[in-house]
């Protein structure tokens, strides 16, 4: 019986003390910490991508808090609806961002752009290209080892077999542009997800002159501005031989698509498959439509301007004869 | 006789000297050559010819585009048809001056004639504006330029050239057979170098599988006379043409991380460069060819050649009768540093210095397996670098963990990729942590600097 | 020519690859497996097969099946680790003493670390001392051998495990030992393990990869030249209690250890000097539990201990690198 409350008494009272001891550390070691860090590390996603630009979720969440405002921290991962937590959690507005997707602008798939030498070192794209500019002959494409796949966390990228190149699931794609970093062809782009997902854009990098780019791959962009010419709301700029679609002017009316002839631009999620011929054909009328109409003002212009000569020859008559 | 070489590390490959018998020939110039701007370390040189300009052989045709910098000549005399991009071996387009070949009218005040000009000029100064004005670089493999090389910064001090004649590389030759026929020359050349450091004195190291060479060259110093200058023979291992190794080997003094040779008081030169200073300072003839040994098992004509600069690769290999059916890589320099090439039009430049051929067989890697950890990778590496933890860190990205394991350190020389029996591509991943970590130091540099300026300010 | 290669240099390699050096060393084991079945006759022999043929299915199955990944048998790992364990087992052992054994060291020391290079101790030794810890009657009896070509060996205990009896009854050393000589040793040990039969076939063995610069030296040596100095010290202190050195060196798998179980690449560190303590500290060790403790031999436990310090050894003792202090 003796035996069994000291047994008692002992475990009591080491109880206690250890305790005790546990108390005062935590006091000793305790980080004064604004709590709304913990709270508003709750609501993101927890991924840790550096999507964000900062080192991970906590980083973004210490930056969010001391911050004035949201203008500067947006978590592409979590989108919208986790910013609306953030701000609610901070008393902050939040400006809500179009959602934002990869694209892979490099459509030199194994037929379109053939290879002229085989790479026998180690499967990776930065080590690829410090050593040469690919084993195609386009310099500035997809080198196909898969860094991007690598380094995407939410297992959005896949290399596709058949083409060589990357393929980006848009429901797993968070925009945290990881992918964009690892690319050392810089082929990958964010750019936003469109209405419904639809999306045009120029799926090549490729800066060579049109006959260079050509040889190298079927699919490349010429550079030849068929597209900027065609483009009614003048979101077609080509930069040293090469097109690009600013989102932000695009109305998604694939005219460029129709009419590019290697095939370079890409129109994604649309509703139909494009009819070509169709929207040449609209294109066609229109140009000729506006072909008369610029036709007929001229006409108009040369009979107002002989209008106008035939008076001011006139008036100079009338003047020599007074 | 004891055999010296460095301390740490090394390995040695099969030594496959098979076009060691082949002498140096003249390759017949190509009916247009490419000269790069870009064919040294430092600032690319600025052309100083207009398209439609006629040249002559060892006209200057570019500007050095900064102190480091070479001067770059024409190598032969025609009309400069374009100066625009062109891929280099690799594919990189770079700029090139493409000259359309008419006749092989050289400068003048070049000296063609064969006889030995021995009397070395008095000012130091003088013979290195006279290496300057040639464009020589070196001709090694790194194509530092020579001449700043020479100019020591102040508070050091040169007390031993060094006539790197190792050739350590396999299958390389040209380095021999310019050592056995123009040995004279590189003689004098290497005279040149110790007056232009101040008379200190030259070893000429040669490893010991070139016996005709080391006689050759010790029976041409006898005849010349010249004191101060002797040649050691050196075992063979690879990498001891490495610049460090060198010099470890030679003075048992270690250049530290990131210093340069002249702050253990050595410099080192290239026999082909010590010809190629001669040529300059005694000649007047500045870098406008080199030799380039072609080889390899598969290859059937071996042949040392003399070849000017900005030749297309396939013109050589044209002129030996093309790529052989069984060659799987053609590589311009030897087998353990040299670069693959993709593009067979790309054209020489000064450093190119070797084309070997290798089969399949003799260069597909095999399939990578797990670590052993059997440390080969260590005890190979001449740095006496952990290749294998190397490899590991530069494929997690861990460049603080790469410096702290001196990554930067790393000379390249392949001999933990070549020893590792697990083929685990060490190398390749290393670059990409030395690359990073050189990056990060640089970055640190310029960042202490603009803030020491601020300070000042 | 089609396509040409374009990869980062080096262009050429070593002909030395993981399966040359491993086929190395199974050359290197077979006199001593050829001396084993002499010995022990064709029980030894069946022994042998049971326990190669479990180690390389078991890694087949277990990389085709669970792992599902490229079968790694090609590289002759699971071969050297079936051999080490058969030698180090009685040639009485019953065949499924020896899969349980297989299983152990292939399934549990090796595979589940991720395979060859990647486990942290010797996977022969962990199946033999999870033999020696679970199965104590089949791995310390021995009975009369039958051997080939009319070589007999000796039945009874070995002759440590006969010392460490006789100690317990009270008798000296000195009495003890003078039943065996140093030349039966060498040639022919009384009893034991089969690799340990015959200390003159292992040490070819080790003389040959020495050669052949797949293992160096250092670790092996510094065993021998600890167990040596450690039983002198303690033998010249009081040779009735303490064995001698020459006796310690080479009874007890001492040899079989020092040389082939020691020198493992992936459980042995990589720099020399980190070799020396290693190879210092499983002397020392053996020789302690061989004195003080309560196995007869100690060298599977000196092993499978200094093997878990193995990272920390690497740590400590790296090569100077080059124009660095």
């Amino acid at each position: 019986m003796n035996a069994f409350i000291w047994t008692i008494a002992v475990v009591t009272v080491l109880g206690l003390v250890l305790a005790l001891v546990l108390y005062l550390v935590a006091q000793r070691f305790k980080v004064e910490e604004d709590p709304r860090i913990d709270e508003v590390e709750k609501a993101m996603p927890g991924a840790n991508c550096g999507g964000c630009g900062f080192a991970g979720c906590r980083a973004f969440a210490e930056a969010a808090v001391k911050a004035p405002n949201l203008d500067n921290n947006f978590c592409p991962v979590g989108g919208n609806d986790t910013m609306a937590k953030v701000a609610a959690i901070l008393g902050y507005e939040v400006k809500a961002k179009a959602p934002m997707v990869a694209v892979v602008r490099c459509n030199g798939t194994c037929e379109a752009r053939p290879k002229v030498n085989e790479y026998d070192g180690y499967p990776s794209c930065y080590v690829k290209s410090l050593l040469y500019t690919g084993d195609t002959g386009c310099a500035y494409g997809c080198l196909g080892c898969g860094d991007c796949v690598a380094a995407c966390q939410f297992g959005a990228l896949s290399m596709d077999p058949a083409t060589g190149l990357p393929v980006v699931d848009q429901e797993k794609c968070t925009a945290c542009g990881a992918c964009a970093k690892a690319c050392p062809k810089h082929i990958i782009e964010l750019r936003p997800m469109g209405p419904r997902g639809m999306r045009e854009f120029v799926s090549c990098v490729n800066k060579d002159k049109g006959p260079v780019a050509k040889k190298a791959c079927a699919n490349a962009c010429i550079g030849c501005g068929i597209c900027a010419k065609t483009c009614t709301h003048e979101a077609i700029t080509v930069e040293g031989n090469l097109a690009y679609i600013d989102p932000a002017k695009c109305k998604l009316c694939r005219e460029c698509e129709a009419m590019c002839p290697t095939g370079a631009i890409h129109g994604v999620n649309f509703p139909k498959p494009l009819d070509k011929d169709a929207v040449k054909e609209r294109i066609k009328v229109r140009q000729q439509k506006a072909k008369e109409a610029a036709e007929a003002a001229k006409a108009a212009e040369a009979a107002k301007a002989t209008v106008i000569s035939s008076e001011v020859e006139k008036s100079k008559k009338e003047a020599t004869n007074e | 006789m004891s055999k010296h070489t460095f301390s740490i590390g090394g390995v040695h490959p099969h030594d496959s000297k098979i076009s060691r018998e082949c002498a140096i020939q003249p390759l017949p110039i190509a009916p247009t050559v490419y000269i790069s701007v870009a064919q040294h370390i430092g600032a690319p040189s600025v052309p100083c010819v207009a398209v439609g300009d006629k040249v002559k052989v060892g006209q200057v045709i570019a500007q050095p585009g900064g102190f480091v910098g070479a001067f770059i000549h024409s190598s032969v005399s025609g009309t400069v048809k374009s100066i625009a991009p062109r891929a280099d071996l690799a594919g990189r387009p770079s700029t090139h001056i493409e000259i359309a070949v008419e006749g092989d009218e050289w400068l003048e005040d070049i000296d063609r004639s064969e006889t030995l000009v021995t009397v070395i000029p008095e000012d130091p100064k003088a013979i290195i504006e006279k290496i300057r004005l040639g464009g020589v670089v070196g001709l090694g493999g790194a194509t530092f330029p020579t001449h700043v090389k020479l100019s020591p910064p102040p508070g050091s001090k040169c007390e031993r050239v060094i006539i790197n004649g190792c050739e350590c590389e396999p299958y390389l030759t040209s380095d021999f057979r310019t050592l056995l026929e123009k040995g004279e020359q590189v003689v004098v050349g290497a005279a040149l170098l110790q007056k232009a450091m101040g008379g200190v004195p030259c070893t000429i190291a040669i490893e010991e599988n070139k016996p005709e060479a080391i006689a050759h060259i010790r029976e041409v110093i006898a005849k010349l006379g010249y004191k101060d200058m002797d040649v050691m023979v050196m075992k063979m291992m690879y990498p001891q043409g490495g610049e460090k190794q060198l010099i470890d080997a030679v003075m048992h003094r270690q250049v530290g991380s990131g210093a340069l040779p002249i702050s253990v008081g050595a410099v080192v030169q290239n026999v082909a460069t010590a010809l190629a200073v001669y040529d300059a300072v005694q000649k007047n003839k500045p870098i406008i060819d080199n030799s380039v040994t072609v080889t390899g098992e598969c290859f059937p004509q071996q042949a040392n050649l003399l070849v000017r600069v900005g030749t297309p690769l396939q013109y050589i290999i044209d002129f030996l009768g093309g790529v052989p059916e069984d060659a799987a890589k053609v590589i311009s320099g030897g087998p353990m540093m040299g670069r693959a090439v993709a593009n067979l039009q790309a054209a020489t430049v000064k450093g190119t210095g070797a084309l070997l051929f290798l089969t399949e067989k003799q260069t597909r890697r095999a399939p990578e397996s797990n670590c052993i950890r059997c440390g080969k990778c260590a005890d190979a590496c001449p740095m006496g670098l952990e290749p294998f933890l190397l490899n590991k860190l530069s494929k997690a990205k861990d460049w603080d963990a790469c410096e702290a394991n001196a990554a930067q350190d790393c000379i390249e020389c392949g001999c933990c990729l070549y020893s590792c029996p697990a083929q685990i591509p060490l190398l390749d991943n290393i670059r990409v942590g030395k690359g990073a970590v050189l990056g990060a130091i640089r970055a640190r540099a310029a960042a202490a600097k603009a803030a020491a300026e601020a300070a000042k300010k | 020519m089609s396509k040409l290669l374009v990869s980062p240099s080096p262009h050429i390699h070593s002909k030395v690859s993981t399966k040359s050096l491993m086929l190395d060393v199974v050359i290197a084991l077979i006199p001593a497996v050829i001396c084993s079945v002499v010995f022990y006759g064709w029980q030894e022999l069946l022994v042998l097969g049971v326990s190669v043929a479990s180690c390389v299915l078991l890694e087949w199955a277990i990389t085709k099946y669970m792992l599902k990944q490229p079968s790694t048998i090609g590289d002759w790992s699971a071969v050297i680790t079936g051999i080490l364990l058969a030698l180090n087992v009685p040639y009485t052992t019953p065949w499924w003493v020896i899969f349980i054994g297989a299983v152990v060291a292939i399934g549990v020391a090796k595979m589940t670390f991720g395979g060859l290079g990647q486990n942290i101790w010797n996977p022969a030794l962990v199946g033999r001392v999870f033999l020696l810890v679970s199965f104590p009657t089949y791995m310390t009896t021995w009975s009369q051998p039958q051997g080939l070509f009319g070589v007999d060996a000796v039945s009874g205990p070995t002759p440590l495990g006969a010392i460490q009896e006789g100690l317990l009854q009270g008798a000296s050393v000195q009495d003890l030992t003078a039943a065996y000589n140093y030349k039966d040793l060498l040639f022919a040990n009384l009893g034991g393990s089969a690799g340990e039969v015959c200390a003159l076939a292992l040490l070819a063995g080790f003389v040959y990869l020495c050669c052949r610069k797949v293992i160096k030296p250092w670790i092996t040596l510094s065993i021998f030249a600890t167990v040596a100095l450690t039983s002198c010290i303690f033998w010249s202190v009081d040779p009735t209690r303490f064995t001698d050195p020459v006796f310690n060196l080479l009874t007890g798998g001492l040899i079989l250890g020092a040389c082939f179980m020691a020198t493992d690449y992936v459980t042995s560190p990589m720099s020399l000097w980190g070799g020396v303590v290693f190879g210092v500290g499983i002397g020392f060790l053996t020789m302690m539990i061989r004195y003080f403790g309560s196995y007869p031999e100690g060298v599977s436990f000196a092993i499978l201990i200094m093997n878990s310090v193995v990272p920390l050894l690497n740590m400590w003792f790296k090569q100077k690198k080059f124009g660095r202090k």
